[in-house]
């Protein structure tokens, strides 16, 4: 196979591995903004821990990373869970008005993110920290790709596409999704609201958690990683449209794709990159690129 | 002579036109009443008239002069004050205070402090909410919200007053005043240009009433003309024969 | 409020100011240097935080902007403070400082002052990570430092400079929200359309008001470099800083000019204290409190304080 196509090949296979990453954050944040109305400033933090605990499972304990998905992922959602339903139902329940609640939940979740990265901080120490899984080549069609990179790709892009099937489909998802139209009404029509909104922040963290379990096994962590994930994601969420959850995850593939490419050119310059392409279409389209 | 005149005003909602094709005119010192049903394109012609939309096509007059391009506080300042279909008042501000900043604000924003508050205050005299002068805005009743809505764009001194039904959601008594309120506003050399659904104060207090349906003008002319047009009967009873089945 | 109380409060409020204003210009004659030093980061947070509320608590946009223009000020003084020689003097580079951010709150407001809501929060939150990334990237390609040094200045140089912001900045909070302008701002906060149909550029106003209240964020940054003397674009656009003037502000409450800064002083002193005293747990702490205020103290300290005196006073005004 010629060089070039190697290398398309490559930076494809990179795009779409980051792209389902960021899918994975973003769509956790869109269920947890667009549904609960709570911007998770701490979304990242979940990302970190999420990683934190595979790398001292795989380590210490020598727990398989992927079996790692079905121990994190369920204790972060009822954390996740938790926090919806005593903290920000009060929230929600005491303020004057949603624009009031929106801002005070995600000034609380800042706080969070002081909490989480601390605790991580005497948990885990600040220095860098990685493990290796499944990191050996494997060969398609003359290009070598390292085993955790297919892992990861199939597996994030299986939850998205398991996640958005449980939405569409089921009775539970119904709830959910008539609950991000109109809140009051779904609480009229016998939806427990306080319910529904503690599921989607707790699904939003979990999502959060899996993607750091399954990142892990190609970044280095440490605790104070996880801020500009939350970024990319609020990011994500805005191009795609707020709460829009088909959006997030096409966002979150395009700007994947979009960083790889960045940071074949310059490697320094891909965070800024995201950034920068978020700030005119903000301006031009603020409701996002796939937003009515 | 023309104080305000549309030409072709048109606005589209994605592909909905809110507003079609409209052409208006509105004489110095008449009352003109704008009616027709409830999505007709009303307040939407008041909003594209103040500039909180632009119009297209379509340009708008005032003084023979084209304000199609201007922002809505240069609108306000060279003489057209509006009031909205669901009060804005600055509800955390004294009554007073949300008048006196239509009064450093109209149109003529270097006022001192001395004349913008003497301004203020007789504006509040003038729709009789003195008394209330101190009390937070946003405690008043309705009926008094509106008053200082009223209240607030006199004192930006214009020539041309947008009233968005004004008298939605008030009694009878409370009618009677504001059509008083009107009258009183023509008297003092302001134009008046009123959204309305109350018919009796449309007959009793405009000179003219233009009818819109669907965003398009139907007709126009004096009250007489309009009780007794055909197609504006039509456009009436249809809705209420909607309404009722 | 009965007629004696309130001409009352009128003459006690001036003196009660000048007292503490006596008592800030003198505390390097009879104050430790490390009440000096308090003192001097109490201010710092007192400025971003009455800075804060002259633009955000009037016109109701949530800036969470205020790190990206506290972090240009600190950068004024890496650039032209370095160890190396300091091209100019310090008093000049703080107003280098200070200009330099409210230009870009000039051009940002510009850009984005018609975002409405929680859109411009998200915006002014980018922005600061963005400029930081950009520094970065500026720092490792183009000017390959990791850091920069800034020339050491004395403690009762940086104390003063500090004081003379703050003191600039009351006044003109002060002032502001007694002219036509601050009607203006206050107008908008209430309610934007019905303000600019009332002849208010709103636009114009906004923008104004965010470079100001960025003026006095720059300048502050660029006093505090030369306390930090080592600077980095991290150490220098800290999200904190955006977000430690809202919580302030919610925590003094913002009904009137004198909350944020007790809320400033307050949460400065709990933070100095938990830092030396409880090193290791200080920043968890820290989040919890910060949780705490948000769910128990929605109208700040004063909020609860009122409510305590009217629950004392026997409830007689508790309806009105």
């Amino acid at each position: 196979m010629p060089e070039s196509i190697v290398t398309i090949l490559d930076v494809a296979i990179g795009g779409l591995l980051l792209g389902s990453i960021y899918a994975l954050i973003a769509m956790g944040l869109s269920l947890q903004y667009g549904v609960a109305r709570v911007l998770n400033i701490a979304h990242g933090e979940f990302i970190m821990i999420g990683a934190f605990c595979t790398l001292t499972l795989y380590t210490v304990v020598g727990i398989n990373p992927l079996v790692c998905l079905a121990i994190v992922g369920p204790v972060i959602f009822v954390i996740g869970f938790l926090i919806q339903r005593t903290l920000f139902t009060k929230l929600r329940t005491s303020a004057p008005n949603q624009a009031a609640y929106e801002g005070s939940s995600m000034l609380a979740t800042f706080g969070f993110m002081f909490i989480i990265q601390n605790i991580a901080l005497i948990a885990w120490g600040a220095d860098y920290q990685a493990y290796t899984y499944l990191n050996f080549g494997v060969n398609i069609g003359g290009a070598i790709f390292s085993a955790n990179k297919l892992v990861i790709l199939g597996f994030s892009i299986g939850i998205g596409v398991g996640f958005y099937t449980f939405l569409a489909r089921t009775r539970m998802g119904k709830g959910i999704r008539s609950a991000a139209q109109d809140a009051t009404t779904a609480s009229l029509m016998g939806v427990n609201i306080n319910h529904v909104l503690a599921l989607c922040f707790g699904f939003g963290a979990a999502m959060a958690g899996m993607a750091g379990v399954l990142y892990s096994m190609r970044i280095t962590l440490n605790p104070f990683m996880g801020l500009q994930y939350t970024v990319i994601a609020i990011i994500i969420i805005v191009l795609g449209g707020l709460g829009s959850i088909p959006g997030a995850f096409l966002g979150g593939l395009i700007l994947g794709l979009i960083g790889e490419i960045v940071t074949k050119i310059d490697p320094s310059l891909s965070l800024a990159a995201h950034y920068f392409m978020f700030l005119p279409l903000i301006l031009v389209r603020p409701k996002g690129i796939f937003g009515k | 002579m023309h104080i305000l005149e549309g030409e072709g005003v048109t606005k589209y909602f994605g592909g909905l036109a809110a507003v079609s094709n409209v052409d208006f005119y509105v004489e110095q010192g008449e009352v003109v009443g704008l009616i027709g049903p409830n999505g007709a394109g009303k307040t939407t012609l008041f909003n594209l008239i103040s500039a909180a939309l632009v119009p297209k096509p379509g340009i708008i007059k005032y003084k023979g002069k084209n304000i199609t391009r201007k922002k809505p506080h240069q609108i306000c300042r060279i003489g057209i004050a509006r009031t909205f279909q669901t009060v804005k008042i600055f509800a955390n501000m004294p009554v007073l205070q949300n008048v006196l900043a239509g009064s450093f604000f109209g149109t003529s924003p270097g006022m001192s402090s001395t004349d913008a508050t003497r301004e203020a205050l007789e504006s509040l005299e003038f729709v009789g909410l003195s008394d209330l002068a101190a009390t937070p805005a946003g405690d008043l009743t309705l009926a008094n919200q509106k008053r200082l809505e009223v209240a607030r764009a006199l004192a930006t001194r214009p020539e041309l007053l947008l009233l968005d039904e004004l008298m939605a959601g008030l009694n009878h008594t409370e009618i009677a005043e504001s059509m008083e309120l009107v009258k009183r506003i023509r008297d003092r050399g302001v134009t008046v240009v009123m959204i309305e659904h109350v018919m009796k104060a449309i007959m009793n207090v405009c000179d003219r009433i233009i009818v819109l349906h669907h965003g398009q003008k139907i007709a126009e002319g004096t009250p007489q003309e309009i009780a007794t047009s055909k197609t504006v009967i039509e456009v009436y009873l249809g809705e209420q024969t909607n309404a009722g089945s | 409020m009965n007629i004696t109380a309130f001409t009352f409060k009128k003459s006690l409020v001036p003196g009660l100011l000048l007292v503490i204003l006596v008592a800030l210009v003198t505390l390097p004659i009879y104050g430790s240097l490390y009440n000096v030093i308090l003192v001097t980061s109490i201010l710092m947070y007192a400025n971003l935080t009455v800075s804060w509320v002259l633009f955000s608590g009037s016109t109701g946009y949530m800036s969470l902007a205020t790190a990206a223009f506290f972090g240009i000020g600190i950068y004024a003084s890496a650039l032209f403070l370095p160890t190396t020689g300091a091209v100019f003097p310090v008093l000049v580079v703080v107003l280098i400082g200070g200009l330099a951010s409210s230009l870009v709150a000039l051009g940002v407001g510009a850009l984005t002052l018609r975002l409405r809501g929680i859109y411009f929060a998200i915006f002014t939150f980018v922005l600061v990570v963005l400029i930081m990334e950009l520094g970065i990237w500026w720092e490792l390609s183009v000017s390959h430092l990791l850091g920069r040094y800034v020339i050491l200045v004395d403690n009762n140089v940086i104390f003063y400079t500090m004081l003379g912001i703050f003191v600039l900045v009351m006044l003109t909070t002060f002032f502001i929200r007694r002219s036509k302008f601050g009607l203006a701002m206050r107008s908008i906060g209430e309610n934007e359309e019905a303000a600019s149909h009332i002849g208010i550029n709103v636009t114009m106003v906004k923008v104004i008001t965010f470079a100001i209240s960025a003026f006095f964020m720059g300048a502050t940054g660029a006093i505090w470099a030369t306390k930090l003397t080592y600077v980095d674009p991290h150490v220098a656009f800290n999200v904190l800083f955006s977000f430690m003037p809202v919580l302030m502000a919610i925590f003094g409450g913002m009904g009137n000019i004198y909350g944020p800064v007790i809320g400033a002083a307050l949460f400065a002193y709990l933070q100095e204290t938990l830092q030396t005293e409880f090193p290791e747990i200080y920043m968890i702490s820290f989040g919890f409190i910060l949780v705490a205020v948000i769910l128990y103290l929605p109208n700040g300290v004063l909020g609860l304080i009122q409510k305590l005196w009217k629950r004392i006073s026997g409830g007689k005004r508790a309806h009105t």
